[in-house]
């Protein structure tokens, strides 16, 4: 379902290219969960970024269910975005002046959902995520954990194939993290694809198949085939 | 994203920054106000000005003496020109183009009552004035028609002359002395609304023979002539020329100009004049565009984070474009409001101060207030909203 080929993606810094992304070959079934690990620096959020097509390659293709999205202008980049993946961020990026409903809205309204069935799914979403009560809170009335799972409800309100979750519990205390990480793993279990970028082992090995980044290229596949 | 969201989200950011977005609003207002409030003040001192001019009627031709030159030096009248007399005036009236004409002396003299005296402009003519002109009279009797040739000691005086010389008094009747000469006061004028040239309220108005006299000057300085109808006018203009040439050995010697040429040469000047201020105001509109600019760059700045949020959701870079350029829409037509209606205020009240002055906005200049405002408002918001778009969403995101 992912299948990214000789992936290369470089940044100019100063007057030199470095290379954050190096001939990266990766496949990922569908139904998979991935936890993706590497030092700060290793090029694993560029590879989040390049899967979540934020990013372009500059080298390779990425297919996604077959379709070569790196080939796509960008309203049909968005269009994948909007409709196959899911984001998890670490700073959560909630809009602080919107509550936690409208928060969770914001990709229904972009995709252009009428506001009846808006409200329906938006409820669910929340409801799913146990926060029901906290609907009407804007982000600095929620604790961290909240504000995590108003996230992970934006991002699974509209149903996505693939969900990606960039060091979801890197802003959380222990407690909540763990709650996180417990949402994410029963939303695999619903039949998701989860990747999760982390440099916490402790949340990386929770993941069956694990994979290792150390200056732009896969030094360890673990795990695989067997999920 | 279905408008009604599109036009929520915008609003909600509009709101979101009240006091930014009302600094915008006031730019765009006062931007409109002003076109609104020049062009309507400068329209009605045109309409005001030409409604003057043709309260003189159009079938009006002036003739004065002396030969324009209309190419190059512009009005200038020789001076060697053969004067004109009260029997060329009267020659005029044997054209059937011609209906009525009443011949002009003006001058100055003083007039005086008992102790009482000043100095006045006088204006020698015949009974036909009072109507060529549109003047009314408040008492008594305009000059008496006859003989224009006949010196006749009676005169007509307008409102000031009647109040400086005798007060309380009644005046018909009265005698007084104007130069080295004694008329009785046969009428006194109304005091006309409309008043370009000669001020009928300190006029002293004699027959045309007497003034003659008095002032000592065989000339006329005009005379006005009425055409039968405006499809006259041509003809008549012709046969004044011709016929005051046969009396004037061959010589082509008076100038003749019709009151439509006049009103139209006005109307020209009035008109650019309103264009003229109506540009200038559109200026301040231009202004307001590049503030909107200004503060529109500082909102997208202080909102990447957002934007790179909406473009991870799914949002491609239309939508965020058209998203800036709706809220940019929507600053610049409530700013184009609420300067229409203080603009329309605004001259509202000059009308209520000078109630002759027929105010009021052409619907030319509305309009076009209106839409400069919303397209400045989308032209100036153009760049921003496009760099919005452009925005890399890695970017956008990673800073916090």
């Amino acid at each position: 379902m992912i299948q990214l080929d000789g992936i290369c993606r470089t940044f100019r810094v100063g007057d030199q290219d470095v290379g954050a992304l190096r001939d990266i070959d990766l496949h990922i079934a569908s139904g998979e969960h991935v936890s993706i690990m590497g030092p700060s620096g290793s090029g694993k959020s560029t590879l989040l970024n390049i899967l979540g097509v934020l990013d372009r390659p500059d080298a390779g293709t990425y297919r996604i269910d077959g379709q070569d999205v790196t080939a796509l202008d960008d309203a049909a980049q968005a269009r994948v975005r909007r409709e196959r993946i899911g984001f998890v961020f670490q700073f959560f990026h909630l809009v602080p002046y919107l509550t936690a409903t409208e928060n969770v809205e914001l990709p229904l309204v972009l995709a252009g959902v009428a506001p009846a069935e808006r409200r329906d799914r938006v409820a669910a979403a929340l409801a799913a995520m146990g926060i029901a009560d906290r609907a009407h809170h804007r982000p600095e009335e929620l604790s961290g954990g909240q504000r995590q799972r108003v996230a992970i409800a934006r991002a699974t309100v509209t149903r996505p194939h693939v969900l990606l979750a960039d060091e979801p519990t890197g802003n959380l205390d222990r407690g909540s993290g763990s709650d996180v990480i417990k949402i994410l793993e029963g939303l695999h279990d619903s039949g998701l694809t989860l990747i999760v970028v982390t440099h916490d082992a402790e949340i990386g090995d929770r993941a069956p198949r694990r994979i290792r980044i150390v200056d732009g290229r896969i030094v360890q596949d673990a795990g695989g085939g067997g999920a | 994203m279905r408008p009604p969201d599109l036009l929520q989200t915008a609003l909600r950011a509009l709101l979101r920054h009240r006091s930014r977005s009302a600094m915008m609003l006031l730019a765009m207002a006062i931007g409109v106000a002003a076109v609104v409030t020049l062009t309507s003040l400068s329209e009605a001192a045109r309409r005001y000005v030409t409604s003057e001019f043709a309260s003189l009627g159009t079938q009006l031709l002036i003739v004065s003496p002396g030969k324009a030159a209309t190419r190059g030096t512009g009005m200038f009248i020789h001076e060697t020109a053969r004067d004109l007399t009260l029997a060329d005036a009267l020659a005029l009236l044997r054209s059937p183009q011609i209906a009525r004409i009443a011949p002009l002396v003006l001058g100055q003299t003083v007039v005086s009552s008992g102790s009482r005296q000043r100095e006045v402009p006088v204006l020698g003519t015949t009974s036909e004035f009072l109507d060529l002109r549109r003047w009314t009279l408040a008492q008594g009797q305009f000059l008496p028609p006859g003989d224009p040739e006949r010196p006749e000691s009676v005169c007509v005086i307008g409102e000031k002359i009647r109040e400086e010389l005798f007060g309380p008094r009644p005046v018909l009747g009265e005698w007084l002395r104007a130069g080295d000469r004694r008329c009785r006061v046969t009428g006194i004028l109304a005091t006309q609304g409309r008043s370009i040239g000669l001020d009928a309220d300190e006029v002293l108005v004699l027959p045309v023979a007497t003034a003659q006299d008095l002032l000592d000057e065989r000339s006329l300085s005009r005379i006005l002539v009425e055409a039968r109808s405006r499809d006259a006018l041509p003809g008549a203009q012709q046969e004044i020329v011709d016929i005051v040439r046969g009396r004037h050995q061959g010589e082509e010697d008076v100038t003749v100009v019709s009151q439509a040429a006049v009103l139209e040469t006005f109307d020209r000047i009035l008109r650019s004049l309103t264009y003229t201020l109506a540009g200038i105001a559109a200026v301040s509109l231009a202004v307001a565009g590049i503030l909107i600019m200004n503060v529109m760059l500082v909102s997208v700045a202080q909102r990447t984070p957002e934007i790179g949020l909406l473009k991870a959701l799914g949002a491609p870079r239309r939508q965020i474009l058209s998203s800036f350029l709706v809220e940019a829409a929507l600053l610049s037509s409530a700013g184009g409001v609420l300067g229409l209606l203080a603009g329309w205020s605004g001259s509202a009240l000059v009308g209520r101060l000078y109630p002759n002055l027929p105010v009021g906005a052409p619907a030319w200049a509305v309009i076009a207030a209106f839409a400069t405002a919303i397209g400045t408002g989308i032209l100036f918001g153009a760049l921003p909203a496009r760099r919005a778009a452009r925005l890399d969403p890695v970017q956008a995101l990673s800073r916090r």
